[in-house]
């Protein structure tokens, strides 16, 4: 504060020079930064702009940031006339909802039990979470022992796996530890059990980090196709969103280019007067599958840039 | 002194242990999710031993009814010449997404820390971190278009700006495969990782910036006699977190981005493993290559973690 007036005496007294120069440096950084934005959104709002035009024009190319001929149809295709696409988006939000009110709770418990100081078991229960943050199975020995344990086809091959995340505890348990620990202390003093401690006391107080794990769980769950893939391609019901998309996105690639007509479900739709191409479609379920995340993450923001960092400097 | 009391303590902890651990059982009863990470981090680590037997999938968890064959596995995989590309491909690609990963964020977080608006640097901050939160699928879909030969904008402008003078497929040219994957990777989460940056940079002491405008000091000097040595123990430590992870990142990236014609440089030891191995059912070699995986993470984060130690007298885990 106090350097404030000095500084800028200095500047008007005689180093003009230094100012100009900052402002050029202000002019570029701005600039950079308005490219980088640029070259992060353009892809997403051109595929916005695809998923809204008319899928025969959008065959020729060159939309941009607007559609030329502005059509629902492909919207009406999936949303209105495919039995798969709603089903295989109720799925992954089934999987996004259990799944994060499942792992925060848990998460929660070992999160309160490694924080506890004085708990006999802390050291060996915090080895065995840590641990797994560095060696794990690998894709075949973790599929035999899955399959093993019945898992295929099967709802929950979705939840419990990857239920408890080192990681994510480890977030927690630093929040945890943050946390006026005489709080603790009073209620056990009251005769408070445990669970008390934890759930009426511990979890109200640890919104900011629950609210940073929910997200991190619940677009991981939401983004999941590879599990579908592996687990349950053999089972319709379970497929999964992601899953159903990266399907066309693997019928468009094989063809020659994106113009191709050669999806089950365009042509399905295709029975009807206007054709609807896998190009539109594709487009219309990126933008229905990205939407909830963009509604949802910049509220979240000032919560899990703080929630990253704390695991980060004590994880 | 300090021995004598020990002395006198020692057994009564001895004692007290299972006392302990029955008074705090409700703390033993919270402990409980811990049989999670047994059943589904744990036991898988079992498999490992399909990598040693003539592996049946009817035989289940009973790995020892097979027929034991050694390490016979192991020496076919490092004599078969797909390992080898397998490996190349996954140190080529990590070793460049490293790279191109540290740069791209540091310099980011750099420019974001310069800005003196702060509705311009938090709107700048929420854009770069949507492509963190999108799937790989979606990610890849993007990508694809944005890149394609038949219109896609990275061609319309190099072609509007004379650069080229015919349409150039990028994701289908074999020989940019790494580098694809690795702006990708930029792509995706530059903006995400420069949050860590971010954070350490808010903890310098302002008053270092203060003197140096005193001294007259420029912009540049500024961040490169102050704000990037005040926050080099993190690029230190996120280094060695992501050297550990070389041979094990990037799965989903690498599977979603290769087609047909890149698969000579695009197929590393994971996308071998799923490819091939677990399509035809080969589960041994698939778990021998799995294990060789695994062992290497772990030596390189061993490794790293020690050379931490020596650089900073501190290790990180």
């Amino acid at each position: 504060m106090t350097a404030q007036p000095m500084q800028k005496q200095k500047m008007k007294t005689g180093l003009v020079s230094t100012k100009t120069a900052n402002l050029i440096f202000d002019i570029v950084n701005t600039i950079l930064l308005l490219m980088v934005c640029v070259i992060t959104l353009y892809p997403f709002l051109n595929t916005v702009a695809i998923s809204f035009n008319d899928s025969t024009d959008a065959v020729y190319g060159g939309i941009y940031l607007w559609p030329r001929v502005f059509s629902l149809r492909s919207y009406e295709t999936i949303l209105l006339q495919s039995s798969t696409i709603p089903h295989s988006a109720m799925i992954s939000a089934l999987r996004a909802v259990i799944g994060t009110a499942l792992s925060i709770p848990l998460s929660m418990m070992l999160a309160y039990v490694m924080s506890r100081r004085d708990f006999v078991l802390r050291s060996a229960v915090t080895k065995m979470v840590l641990f797994t943050m560095y060696v794990s199975g690998g894709l075949i020995p973790t599929f035999l022992t899955y399959r093993a344990y019945g898992l295929m086809n099967n709802f929950l091959v979705y939840i419990l796996p990857g239920c408890i995340s080192a990681f994510n505890v480890l977030v927690m348990r630093s929040f945890i530890q943050g946390l006026p620990y005489e709080l603790i202390e009073s209620a056990k003093i009251d005769g408070a059990s445990e669970y008390r401690i934890l759930f009426g006391i511990v979890f109200p107080l640890s919104m900011p980090v629950i609210a940073t794990i929910g997200l991190f769980v619940s677009v991981s769950q939401w983004n999941q196709w590879f599990d579908t893939m592996l687990y349950c391609s053999g089972e319709k019901d379970l497929i999964t969103l992601q899953y159903e998309l990266k399907r066309i996105l693997d019928t468009a690639n094989s063809m020659t280019g994106d113009s191709v007509t050669a999806d089950a479900m365009a042509s399905t739709a295709s029975e009807g007067s206007g054709r609807v191409t896998t190009q539109t479609i594709r487009a219309a379920m990126t933008v229905i599958s990205v939407v909830p995340i963009a509604c949802v993450y910049p509220f979240l923001q000032k919560y899990f840039v703080k929630g990253l960092t704390l695991g980060a400097v004590k994880g | 002194m300090s021995a004598q009391s020990s002395a006198i303590v020692k057994p009564r902890k001895q004692i007290g242990f299972w006392r302990q651990v029955w008074r705090q059982r409700q703390l033993v009863i919270l402990s409980l999710p811990v049989i999670l990470v047994l059943l589904f981090n744990y036991v898988p680590l079992w498999g490992w031993l399909v990598a040693f037997f003539n592996y049946k999938p009817t035989t289940g968890f009973n790995v020892f009814a097979n027929e034991f064959r050694g390490l016979e596995y192991f020496q076919a995989l490092f004599q078969d010449e797909y390992f080898w590309r397998g490996l190349k491909n996954s140190l080529g690609m990590g070793v460049l997404k490293i790279i191109f990963s540290y740069v791209f964020s540091l310099m980011l977080a750099v420019m974001i820390n310069e800005v003196r608006v702060s509705w311009f640097k938090r709107t700048v901050q929420t854009i770069s971190y949507l492509p963190h939160f999108v799937s790989w699928v979606v990610a890849a879909n993007l990508i694809f278009v944005t890149f394609s030969p038949d219109s896609g904008i990275v061609n319309e402008v190099l072609l509007a700006l004379g650069i080229i003078d015919h349409p150039v497929s990028f994701m289908g040219m074999p020989q940019i495969f790494w580098l694809m994957v690795a702006l990708a990777d930029v792509w995706k989460s530059a903006g995400y990782n420069a949050i860590v940056y971010l954070a350490a940079m808010t903890s310098i002491d302002p008053s270092l910036y203060e003197s140096a405008d005193i001294d007259g000091a420029g912009r540049f000097s500024k961040i490169w006699n102050i704000t990037l040595p005040s926050i080099t123990p993190t690029i230190k430590i996120l280094l060695v977190l992501s050297i550990g992870r070389l041979l094990s990142v990037g799965f989903e990236q690498v599977y979603l981005l290769k087609s047909a014609s890149t698969t000579e440089t695009a197929s590393t030891l994971e996308v071998y493993i799923y490819d091939f191995y677990m399509k035809y059912g080969m589960w041994a070699q698939g778990s021998a290559m799995s294990i060789f995986n695994s062992l290497v993470s772990v030596v390189l984060i061993v490794g790293c973690n020690l050379l931490a130690k020596r650089l900073d007298g501190e290790g990180i885990m």
